[in-house]
């Protein structure tokens, strides 16, 4: 399903994505940033906006914008600049906004997104930093409280161009950034708690229009199924206003995902002037070359990179490469077991499969997973040289997680070594099709697939130390034989 | 204990060998408080029980009294800057120059009253009452750091903080016969300052000489880690310790060129005011200095580029003060009809006329037209200045055409009231500093004021060529004659 409602109009989308930056402290003042602190402990009299106090800006802020700008290709301003941007609002306790207006840090640039039809580009116009507002508190119908530990926390914007024309790419753009952020460690780019937060543009012209739509601003969009679910109601009720001959008018419309629909907000006439001005309380923000080398040399290798060089040069499944740079830490440890002497491709298999699904089991993040790289590349070099079967092997790997021991060690003690001994093998197979006697019947008479039931049966009789391939190999050459008996 | 309290030197000297002690300094500013303020009303709040001056008697100003202007931030005291919107606001932390003072041992005693929010040059817009000029009770004392200068001019402390947007130090100063300095905007840490026009507010001191201004300055400047406009490093060359500047203020005025700007004052002294300037100009002259006409055509246009810039900021500056956190609340059926009464209710007719102002010129529409054209000769404002100080040593001209004018007279007539900053706002604009100092009486008993603009980051020399004109004028003993309840003459 495409964007396009109807072929004779067109969608244009361009995200503006607000992104909360991980760094210790509040972008002007030295408050700890902590979402979950009680509300209003992490204040002080700067971010309280107190008469008399001043914004002194946090480096780290810039420095984490900075990564996120050079991992884009953006042109970085060597000098920049705040200003204020004034409007009323509760959440707003100095009444103007510090942000970046006439002089970003960076600009250009873009994002690179994965879509079904391969690779894409999608251009940026800027990227900015800016302080985040308090936060209301709507309880019920009592007082509107305001928590102003959130106020006073950096964010970058990320301004896209509008070059995007479907509700699926935007979503594909959302989570493209989303990995991004959480990649470079800029943000823990959680939409649900509010670290990104989605503004969306969008409009609707006739397909071979020379002039494009008007736009409206959709807010409230909490989620990235809520982005691409405004979009499509957008989308579908602005060619509907056109195709009735109607106009669509400027305005910012906000989603009310419950009911699926953009409701209006405010109209243009409403639209606040902001009154931009230079913040005379700050001065320019200068970057040396040097301190942007360092940040460049610092940066990891992006996920689609690394994507590439998995499929290309490891030989990796595109499924799995995609798993693999969902999180840093997960490729990061991919690449320690390989770079223990594993088989690219056996390891890609063995940490997407066993080690995600264990994690998922235990639960915390992948820097707490108990089975270092090493560890687990001592276990798979087992599984290389065939001392043990992929079935023993998951579960030593259980044992791994639960105790310090090597896997040479638990092999050893949990008596998992490959069955090897060709006499006992078949005593197996043959205990097996012995006691399966009707079964072997249906075998002969066309039922193939039977075989894999019996491969099954003698692989658990040998408690997992069985070689499937070889045991496979047996069966069916005794059931065969039997057959022409 | 009759006339006027000594200077900072001298209770310097008084502390040291021991005749004073620091109680008895704050008992006696507060006997002349009391005999002076039912004809001053210089304060807003003076402390009851002195407090006892922090850390080692060899702090810089260890036991010297002061006052705060009533827009400077001291905790658990009053910072309503004279505004019915703030009215029982407490400041919860200490502005950067409080605890510096504190820091050297110096005493708070007070608060000074000013025109609201530091928005005007007559003191007479302050909710807490308006005060007078201690040279003459009918006249105003010049504003907007007017409670200041008055306590100061009279002799009641030795010295107090001002504010300087656009000459609230320097034009109060000027009218109080006091020294009234504005250093180099970013010298002064402004952290504790409720921002007027954050561009061009500089903090202070007012004092009775200028080696007393010398003394306190260098307790103020310096880098400041909660300001990020303050200057990083000390301009003054190594090695320079405060006693070898503070000889350097003793060097005379041989070889060194003062520029006066003739085309600028053309028609804007009276003729008392021009006589005066054309006397200390000759008597420094007398003693070595070379006088150099030089033209400012830039600054004839101060005025109207301060009257854009300083609203424009403090329309943004004055928009926390919206009733829901501080000071005057209003209630309303939801937030915008909270704030706006809170607003209308709560800020003077003053204030809201600036706010009016600044709020216009940055609209769309009209901000390139005012805002960033104001903006633009600003700038070249700045390099006239630089320009001109690269050939001359200090800038001379007046700090005020007039001398004090009489309290009631321009309060419905706000371009003439701010006329009368004509002459200060080129120095808060260009960011230059500037020091006014007493030169004389007029035929009234009103004082005269010299000022000076000096180099950017050239405090040091502007102060010596300050105490080299102060040391001729020798305005100090015109002082010994002004008492409560009368003027000089």
């Amino acid at each position: 399903m495409n964007g396009r409602v109807d072929d004779s109009f067109t969608a244009v989308i361009g995200l503006e994505v607000h992104v909360q930056l991980q760094t210790r402290s509040k972008i002007f003042c030295a408050c700890e940033l902590d979402p979950h602190a009680a509300p209003n402990t992490r204040v002080c009299p700067v971010c309280l906006g107190q008469p008399g106090t001043l914004p002194v800006l946090n480096r780290q802020a810039v420095r984490l914008a900075l990564r996120l700008a050079l991992a884009c290709g953006c042109e970085i301003a060597p000098l920049s600049s705040f200003a204020r941007k004034n409007y009323f609002y509760p959440d707003l306790p100095k009444g103007y906004q510090i942000t970046q207006y006439a002089f970003p840090l960076a600009r250009g640039g873009a994002l690179e997104v994965d879509t079904p039809g391969g690779t894409r580009r999608f251009p940026l116009e800027r990227m900015h930093l800016e302080e985040d507002a308090a936060r209301l508190v709507h309880e019920g119908k009592g007082p509107v409280r305001i928590d102003f530990n959130r106020c006073g926390t950096p964010l970058v914007e990320v301004v896209g161009a509008p070059a995007l024309h479907t509700p699926e790419e935007a979503a594909a753009y959302l989570r493209a950034l989303r990995r991004l952020v959480r990649w470079l460690g800029v943000s823990d780019g959680n939409m649900e708690e509010g670290s990104l937060r989605c503004d969306a543009n969008v409009s609707v012209a006739p397909t071979l229009a020379d002039r494009p739509g008007r736009r409206v601003e959709l807010k409230n969009l909490n989620s990235i199924s809520g982005v691409r679910a405004a979009l499509h109601h957008e989308i579908a009720r602005q060619t509907e206003v056109l195709r009735r001959g109607g106009r669509v008018e400027f305005e910012t419309r906000s989603f009310d995902a419950a009911a699926g629909v953009t409701r209006p907000m405010r109209s243009k006439e409403e639209a606040s002037d902001y009154r931009y001005f230079p913040e005379p309380d700050l001065p320019v923000v200068e970057l040396s070359p040097s301190e942007l080398e360092d940040i460049g040399a610092l940066l990891p290798e992006l996920p689609l990179d690394l994507h590439r060089r998995l499929v290309r040069q490891w030989g990796i499944s595109a499924e799995e490469a995609e798993v693999l740079v969902e999180e840093r830490a997960l490729a990061e440890y991919f690449q320690a077991v390989v770079a223990e002497g594993i088989d690219p491709p056996l390891a890609a298999h063995w940490v997407v499969g066993e080690v995600l699904h264990l994690r998922k089991e235990r639960g915390g993040s992948m820097e707490s997973f108990p089975v270092e790289p090493r560890r687990i590349a001592g276990l798979l070099r087992m599984l290389e040289r065939r001392e043990i079967s992929t079935a023993a092997a998951k579960k030593v790997l259980v044992h791994m997680a639960a105790t310090a021991d090597e896997a040479s060690s638990l092999v050893r003690r949990m008596g998992l070594q490959l069955l090897d001994d060709e006499g006992e093998l078949e005593h197996l197979v043959d205990a097996v099709l012995l006691e399966n006697e009707g079964l072997v019947e249906k075998y002969r008479k066309g039922k193939g697939g039977l075989a894999g039931y019996f491969v099954g049966q003698v692989m658990q009789a040998s408690g997992g130390r069985a070689d499937p391939q070889r045991v496979e190999a047996m069966v069916r050459r005794r059931l065969d034989e039997g057959g022409r008996q | 204990m009759k006339g006027p309290a000594p200077g900072v030197e001298e209770l310097r000297e008084l502390l040291r060998q021991g005749r004073r002690t620091p109680s008895e300094l704050v008992a006696e500013v507060l006997r002349r408080a009391r005999a002076w303020e039912p004809h001053l009303g210089a304060f807003q709040e003076l402390v009851t029980s002195p407090p006892e001056p922090q850390g080692a008697s060899d702090g810089l100003l260890w036991g010297i009294p002061y006052a705060l202007k009533a827009n400077i931030a001291q905790r658990g005291h009053r910072l309503d800057c004279e505004s019915r919107l703030l009215a029982g606001h407490v400041a919860p932390y200490d502005a950067t120059v409080q605890s510096r003072l504190e820091g050297a041992g110096a005493v708070c005693v007070g608060r000074t009253r000013m025109d609201e929010f530091a928005m005007g040059s007559s003191g007479e817009w302050a909710t807490s009452g308006s005060t007078a000029n201690p040279w003459d009770p009918d006249r105003v004392p010049g504003g907007s750091s007017s409670g200041s200068a008055a306590a100061v001019g009279a002799g009641v402390l030795p010295f107090a903080l001002g504010s300087d947007t656009g000459g609230s130090i320097r034009q109060p100063a000027a009218f109080c016969g006091c020294v009234g300095l504005k250093p180099t905007w970013g010298r002064v840490s402004r952290y504790g300052l409720v921002a007027f026009a954050s561009s061009l507010d500089q903090i202070g001191p007012l004092t009775r000489t200028v080696r007393d201004a010398a003394l306190v300055s260098s307790t103020l400047m310096g880098f400041d880690p909660r300001d990020a406009t303050t200057l990083r490093d000390s301009p003054e060359k190594e090695g320079e310790d405060l006693d070898a500047l503070l000889a350097g203020l003793e060097r005379g005025l041989e070889g060194t060129t003062v520029g006066v700007p003739w085309d600028l004052l053309a028609g804007r002294l009276s003729e008392e005011v021009e006589i005066e300037f054309r006397r200390v100009l000759g008597e420094m002259e007398a003693r070595g200095a070379r006088l150099v006409e030089l033209r400012l055509p830039l600054a004839r246009h101060a005025l109207a580029v301060y009257a854009v810039v300083a609203n424009a900021e403090a329309s943004s500056n004055l928009a926390r003060f919206d009733g829901l956190r501080w000071g005057r609340t209003a209630a309303g059926a939801d937030h915008r009809e909270s704030i706006r009464r809170a607003r209308a209710e709560g800020f003077g007719e003053e204030v809201k006329l600036r706010i009016l102002l600044g709020t216009f010129v940055l609209s769309a529409g009209y901000h390139e037209a005012y805002y960033q054209r104001a903006q633009r000769i600003r700038r070249a404002m700045a390099r006239e200045a630089d320009e001109a100080l690269g050939h001359c040593d200090v800038l001379a001209w007046p700090t005020t055409g007039e001398t004090a004018f009489g309290r009631g007279e321009r309060l419905d007539d706000p371009l003439h009231m701010y006329d009368s900053d004509f002459l200060t706002v080129q120095a808060n604009l260009t960011g230059l500093p500037a020091i006014a100092l007493p030169t004389g009486l007029s035929r009234e008993g009103l004082p005269f004021s010299l000022q000076l603009t000096g180099r950017r980051w050239g405090e040091w020399e502007l102060l010596r060529v300050a105490r080299q004109v102060e040391l001729f004028c020798d305005f100090e003993r015109h002082r010994a004659s002004l008492g409560p309840g009368g003027d000089a003459s």
